[in-house]
């Protein structure tokens, strides 16, 4: 992984311009391109497309166009089917995880990166071996612990148990990258009479920025999307998260086969991805391939 | 600054502590033990039973369903992502005119596809359970749509399908991850050994053996696990979009869809424990056959 470490999250893809030194077309290779990107958007765009048809549409008619966009489809998703609570308390858990996390896994990776003191290492090994479990064989223990303290069904556990998986990780990243810093910096504010925290919250971190971007989003990716925690930790309707919601819907309006409404929600689900996409598409692409490679 | 300096330890370091103590140590190290006991559930009602837990693993049908159907998807998902991966990449980064350099739009082309990775799996898995539906999905429509009917099937509801039809999203949502790793990773490797190769009279082929694989071979590697691990779980696409769920005649059981049953359902913590220890085996398995040094390395010592 050596090659690849040195360039974390500026994996930028070639620049067009030497591609199109040479202008004949490479028809079979665009064809193999194109090919897959077709696979890739048409069943996206197919959802898209049925969340503005009516129900008869969709049942008779897979293929064509709406005859009329039909918005109360979402309208009726977002409160008739609760998306719009999910989203919210996905946004509040998936958001206090995240600031938890960013805080304790900067903190601990940075006191085990620029201090040596007895008990370093074995803290470090502590948290990275916890990488290498799978959540499925904490998964019985872990509901009676959360619900041996109270937590089960409360946002302040899902945040707590969302945090405490997303720290080894972040650590492991952040730990890396603290060490790669120049420490001229640190010792010239310590001269200056900073505290270690003072150090740390306004010269370390300011310095640490793309390394805290990239673990940042690769962290918000992965708890956005986590599904198996909350199925098992957070059983109350009131409080699902998106994906919790949307499964459990989708089990639901199987039955009552409003095919329109599962599509809106469907799509309400997957719209904000899209727009940060859209907004940080190459930040994205190299924080999640950056922590993949670490 | 020396009184500040363990004040600041202490702070930075005890808070986190204690978090991976309680929720994520102890439950570990409380799987192993609970694997051995009976427990349902009530305090204090745990009696160890030794192996006996694992023992029934073996004679539970269901169970073994669920290995053999993770073992299957542990060895297609990998190869078939990864072979569509790599031969996209190394399309997209040797394959513009004059040879060997990056053709024209690679950079949109990777946009478009690595949007899949983002999404959650329960939105991808509502999303094919769709596509998969026999009488208004999109799949069967395509077919009708070019006068293929007699091919359209009731793709999750047949015990032959199901698992491929599992396999095949799982494919489609991560091809575009690896598509932008491998870019990098080729993007990485110097434009002058492709020169060589080309002057040395090497077809596409021995480039891509001699030269391409080699040098990547770590991004291989680290897929490798990322896809088995990703194969060996399974568990919210096959949990959202196939009947039961677990399929037709358990033809898409996985083992983290058995543990959550035998759990959350069937209240048999214990016996659901040892498949948790199962699953950390096979994983822990993966990741040192996957990571281990190959024939090259071993040769010469970095």
């Amino acid at each position: 992984m050596t090659s690849l470490r040195e360039r974390p999250a500026v994996a930028a893809p070639p620049a067009p311009a030497r591609a199109r030194r040479r202008s004949a077309p490479v028809f079979p290779v665009h064809l193999a391109m194109l090919a897959w990107a077709v696979v890739t958007t048409l069943p996206l765009l197919w959802a898209v497309v049925s969340s503005f048809k009516t129900d008869n549409e969709i049942l008779n008619e897979p293929w064509s166009l709406p005859a009329s966009p039909r918005l109360d489809n979402w309208a009726r998703a977002w409160t008739e089917a609760n998306i719009g609570r999910y989203f919210l308390n996905s946004v509040l858990v998936v958001g206090g995880a995240l600031m938890l996390t960013m805080l304790l896994g900067s903190l601990v990776a940075y006191a085990l990166a620029r201090y040596s003191f007895r008990g370093n290492r074995l803290i470090y090994y502590t948290f990275v071996a916890a990488m290498f479990f799978p959540v499925f064989l904490a998964l019985v223990p872990l509901f009676f612990v959360v619900r041996q303290l109270g937590l089960l069904g409360t946002y302040q556990g899902l945040i707590l148990v969302y945090a405490a998986y997303a720290v080894p990780f972040t650590v492991f990243f952040l730990h890396a990258f603290f060490r790669t810093l120049p420490g001229e910096v640190a010792e010239a504010a310590f001269i200056d009479g900073c505290s270690h925290s003072a150090v740390f919250f306004r010269v370390m971190l300011p310095m640490a920025r793309p390394g805290l971007v990239a673990v940042g989003i690769f962290n918000f990716l992965g708890l956005w999307n986590q599904y198996l925690l909350p199925l098992v930790l957070n059983p109350d309707p009131d409080r699902y998260v998106l994906a919790q919601g949307l499964a459990a819907l989708s089990v639901s309006q199987g039955y009552r086969s409003d095919w329109s409404g599962l599509f809106a929600g469907l799509t309400i689900a997957m719209l904000p991805v899209l727009i940060a996409y859209v907004a940080f598409q190459r930040h994205i692409r190299a924080g999640m391939t950056a922590g993949a490679v670490k | 600054m020396r009184h500040g300096r363990w004040r600041f330890l202490a702070g930075a370091l005890i808070p986190a502590l204690a978090l991976h103590v309680v929720l994520v140590l102890s439950p570990y190290a409380q799987a192993f033990y609970l694997s051995l006991t009976d427990w349902t559930g009530v305090a204090g009602e745990a009696h160890f039973v030794g192996a006996g837990n694992y023992v029934r693993l073996g004679g539970d049908s269901l169970f073994l369903d669920a290995v053999r159907n993770n073992a299957v998807m542990l060895v297609v998902v990998p190869l078939v992502t990864i072979g569509i991966g790599f031969f996209l990449a190394s399309m997209m980064q040797l394959g513009g005119r004059g040879g060997r350099r990056a053709i024209a739009g690679s950079g949109a082309y990777q946009i478009v596809y690595f949007f899949p990775q983002l999404l959650s799996l329960v939105v991808i898995a509502v999303l094919w359970g769709f596509v998969y539906n026999p009488n208004n999905g999109l799949l069967n429509g395509a077919l009708r749509a070019v006068g293929l009917d007699g091919l359209t099937r009731s793709w999750l509801a047949s015990p032959s399908l199901a698992l491929t039809a599992v396999m095949a999203v799982l494919i489609w949502s991560s091809v575009g991850f690896y598509v932008v790793l491998f870019s990098a990773a080729i993007d990485g490797i110097p434009r002058e050994l492709f020169e060589a190769a080309l002057l040395d009279g090497a077809g596409g082929w021995a480039t891509f053996r001699r030269v391409t694989l080699p040098l990547v071979r770590e991004s291989v590697q680290v897929a490798f696990v990322y896809l088995g691990i990703a194969a060996l779980d399974a568990f919210a696409v096959v949990q959202v979009m196939t009947v039961g769920p677990g399929g037709p005649d358990g033809a898409t059981e996985v083992i983290g869809l058995s543990l959550y049953r035998n759990a959350f359902q069937y209240g048999k913590f214990g016996y659901a424990s040892a498949m948790g220890v199962a699953l950390f085996f096979a994983t822990l398995t993966l990741a040192v056959l996957a990571l281990r040094p190959g024939r090259d390395e071993r040769a010469v010592p970095a």
